[in-house]
């Protein structure tokens, strides 16, 4: 009986084809945005997870005063050397350490220039935070002591400075001073706030201090802990070993900030998983205008077909068989939307991921689950034209045109 | 409710049918001071009003009578689509109106065959299909489906026509794939409304050689309404009904 109601609703679908595509439309679009949305924000999340990983992992970033808000810091003097060989020297759980003082300066190489971000640090800075070199060398001991104009550049700066040729052995121009490229870095691409990773130029601390910034300050210790030690731990350790050096009195507050990349990632990835489920939310009200739409043509129908039905009860069908009729039709043309919507979200998706940057993450379950969604909006929405179908009087239904 | 009458209503409910033939010597249908009322108060219509009525098994019956005579409802609650307000309708010894909507179902499935005036086929959908249509009620197998309708519209001189859709059939050959798909589950009675009334009179009267054919080869109590008396001297038995009671009932002479 099933097998019977199943190949006459598909016989009614074919039969109307246009009809039947316009009705299922709306469970096709909510059922791709939902996959859609899933599928996207779940990428996205990856993107964050996998770029703060290539950031370095156990990384803790110490900072000047207390983060206030976007680009904001309280004042609060610097740090120096000094800081970074007590750290070292003080804390066992700290793997290596890079001091690095920044800059945005403007760079110029013949007729191009290009406003970066200059870094002095020193040969720590590419193993803390996962560098790879593509081609050249990183500082030599003695460029590092003597304070020698030598950089090494990333990828975005060699393309807008350098274009396709080697950049290894030319020189930049950076404020006063000429700096000879002696290394190029592998690309990371951006961050998950939309920073270019790539923007930098890296030379020795020694050189930024005395010949960019003027002074000997420490801006940032980038530190990565040993594997299997607690950065929480080593985090506190950091905190009470600097309030000390830097005669915080008890009860105030730090003025130097000191940062897991794991919280940060873990909240970025909240972020977009909130985000993810909201757009979601959003997307499956459409399903449920979806169903509206299949229950409206479910009782254009029943009204349709008023005789076939009154022939199916004279002849003596049951009423439950009737009822099942619809209801299978309807769980067939919602369930057909949402196949049409799974096969437009994977398309979408894959097209839309590469276009906004983010991995294209297969989620089998969210795809199960928005298939057996669109069954349900079928049952929901067909029961009520069902039902009338149903409880139609047979002597009645023979007798309308 | 006696012993013996539930047991009858037990053999009428189940399926595969009994075996035993339409009981001999006993009615098959019977109107026990039938009335149908429709609305209430001063409103009231009186569609039906204490008829009574006896058909054996094996009767070719035509009913005739104006409209509002009441034909129509008596033929509405003799098709068990209907149950009357007040009187008892017998089916085979059992009480229609004890029955629940289901049961009743159950019983024009397995006992009725209806051939309708407006032919009442199902839109492009084939006529072996159309004719398979109480078969799949009674969850019969695909290939004895196919089996039973093309014997069926053999039957009714339909061969070669299996494939054609209602709109590929002229009126005549429409009314025969009803009267197929009527007798396809080898009712015990047959109610025809007003059969011929689409038809043009050479059709009309194929139409009811193959009434009287089923009616005489295979024993199917035949009650069919109609308002042609030359289609009504096909019938052994007119019914005049008039002002919701049977005016009048008597043989008639058999086939003009």
């Amino acid at each position: 009986m099933l097998w019977n109601a199943l190949l006459l609703a598909f016989r009614e679908i074919r039969r109307n084809v246009l009809r039947s595509f316009l009705t299922i439309l709306g469970v096709v679009i909510g059922v791709a945005s939902v996959i859609v949305m899933v599928t996207l924000g779940n990428g996205a999340t990856r993107a964050v997870a996998t770029q703060i990983e290539s950031m370095g992992s156990n990384l803790l970033m110490i900072r000047k005063g207390q983060h206030m808000g976007p680009g904001q810091t309280s004042s609060a003097p610097a740090f120096d050397l000094e800081d970074t060989v007590a750290l070292e020297r003080d804390i066992p759980a700290i793997k290596s350490l890079a001091p690095s003082a920044t800059d945005s300066i403007t760079a110029v190489v013949g007729n191009a220039s290009w406003a970066t971000s200059v870094n002095g640090t020193d040969n720590r800075f590419f193993s803390v935070r996962n560098w790879t070199l593509e081609r050249g060398r990183l500082f030599s001991a003695s460029e590092l002591s003597g304070g020698r104009a030598a950089c090494v550049i990333g990828a975005t700066v060699r393309k807008e400075l350098f274009g396709p040729q080697d950049p290894i052995g030319s020189n930049l121009r950076l404020k006063q001073i000429s700096c000879e490229v002696i290394g190029l870095l592998a690309g990371k691409g951006q961050s998950s706030m939309g920073h270019d990773q790539d923007d930098l130029v890296v030379m020795p601390l020694r050189t930024f201090q005395r010949r960019i910034a003027g002074n000997q300050d420490v801006t940032l210790i980038q530190v990565s802990i040993r594997d299997g030690e607690s950065t929480e731990r080593a985090k506190t350790d950091i905190e009470r070993l600097l309030r000390e050096r830097r005669k915080v009195a008890a009860g105030e507050q730090d003025n130097f900030s000191v940062r897991d990349m794991k919280e940060v990632a873990t909240m970025l990835t909240g972020t977009t998983q909130v985000l993810t489920t909201l757009l979601s939310a959003v997307a499956a009200v459409s399903l449920l205008v979806g169903g509206i739409g299949i229950m409206n043509i479910m009782l254009v129908s029943v009204t349709e077909r008023t005789r076939e039905i009154g022939i199916r009860l004279a002849i003596g069908a049951l009423e439950r068989e009737v009822l099942m009729q619809f209801l299978v039709e309807a769980v067939a043309l919602s369930s057909l939307g949402g196949v049409l919507g799974i096969l437009l979200a994977l398309g979408a998706s894959i097209g839309l991921a590469d276009i906004l940057k983010v991995p294209f993450v297969f989620n089998g379950g969210i795809v199960l689950t928005a298939f057996l969604f669109s069954a349900a909006v079928g049952v929901i929405f067909g029961y009520f034209p069902a039902r009338r179908a149903a409880r139609l009087d047979p002597i009645e239904a023979l007798r309308r045109e | 409710m006696t012993a013996a009458t539930a047991s009858a209503k037990n053999a009428l409910l189940t399926w595969p049918r009994p075996a035993s033939p339409d009981p001999a010597g006993q009615p098959l249908l019977e109107f026990r001071q039938v009335s149908k009322i429709y609305g209430t108060g001063t409103a009231a219509m009186r569609a039906l009003d204490g008829v009574d009525l006896r058909i054996g098994p094996g009767e070719f019956v035509a009913v005739m009578g104006p409209s509002g005579s009441g034909k129509s409802t008596a033929m509405n609650i003799l098709g068990c689509l209907d149950t009357p307000s007040a009187g008892s309708y017998l089916f085979r010894g059992v009480a229609v109106e004890t029955l629940s909507h289901d049961q009743r179902a159950r019983l024009r499935r397995h006992y009725l065959g209806f051939v309708f005036q407006g032919f009442n086929l199902l839109n492009r959908t084939s006529a072996l299909e159309n004719v398979e249509l109480p078969l799949i009620y009674r969850r019969a197998p695909r290939t004895e489906r196919h089996a039973r309708a093309r014997a069926a519209l053999a039957q009714v001189g339909l061969t070669g026509w299996e494939g054609h859709t209602p709109g590929e059939l002229s009126g005549g050959q429409q009314q025969r794939v009803a009267i197929a798909r009527a007798i396809v589950t080898e009712p015990s009675l047959l109610l025809a409304d007003e059969p011929t009334g689409n038809l043009d009179t050479a059709r009309s009267h194929e139409v009811m050689e193959l009434l009287v054919g089923l009616n005489r080869d295979q024993g199917i109590t035949v009650l069919m309404v109609t308002h042609e008396a030359e289609m009504a001297a096909y019938a052994h038995r007119i019914i005049h009904f008039r002002d919701g009671r049977v005016a009048d009932d008597g043989h008639a002479g058999g086939p003009v």
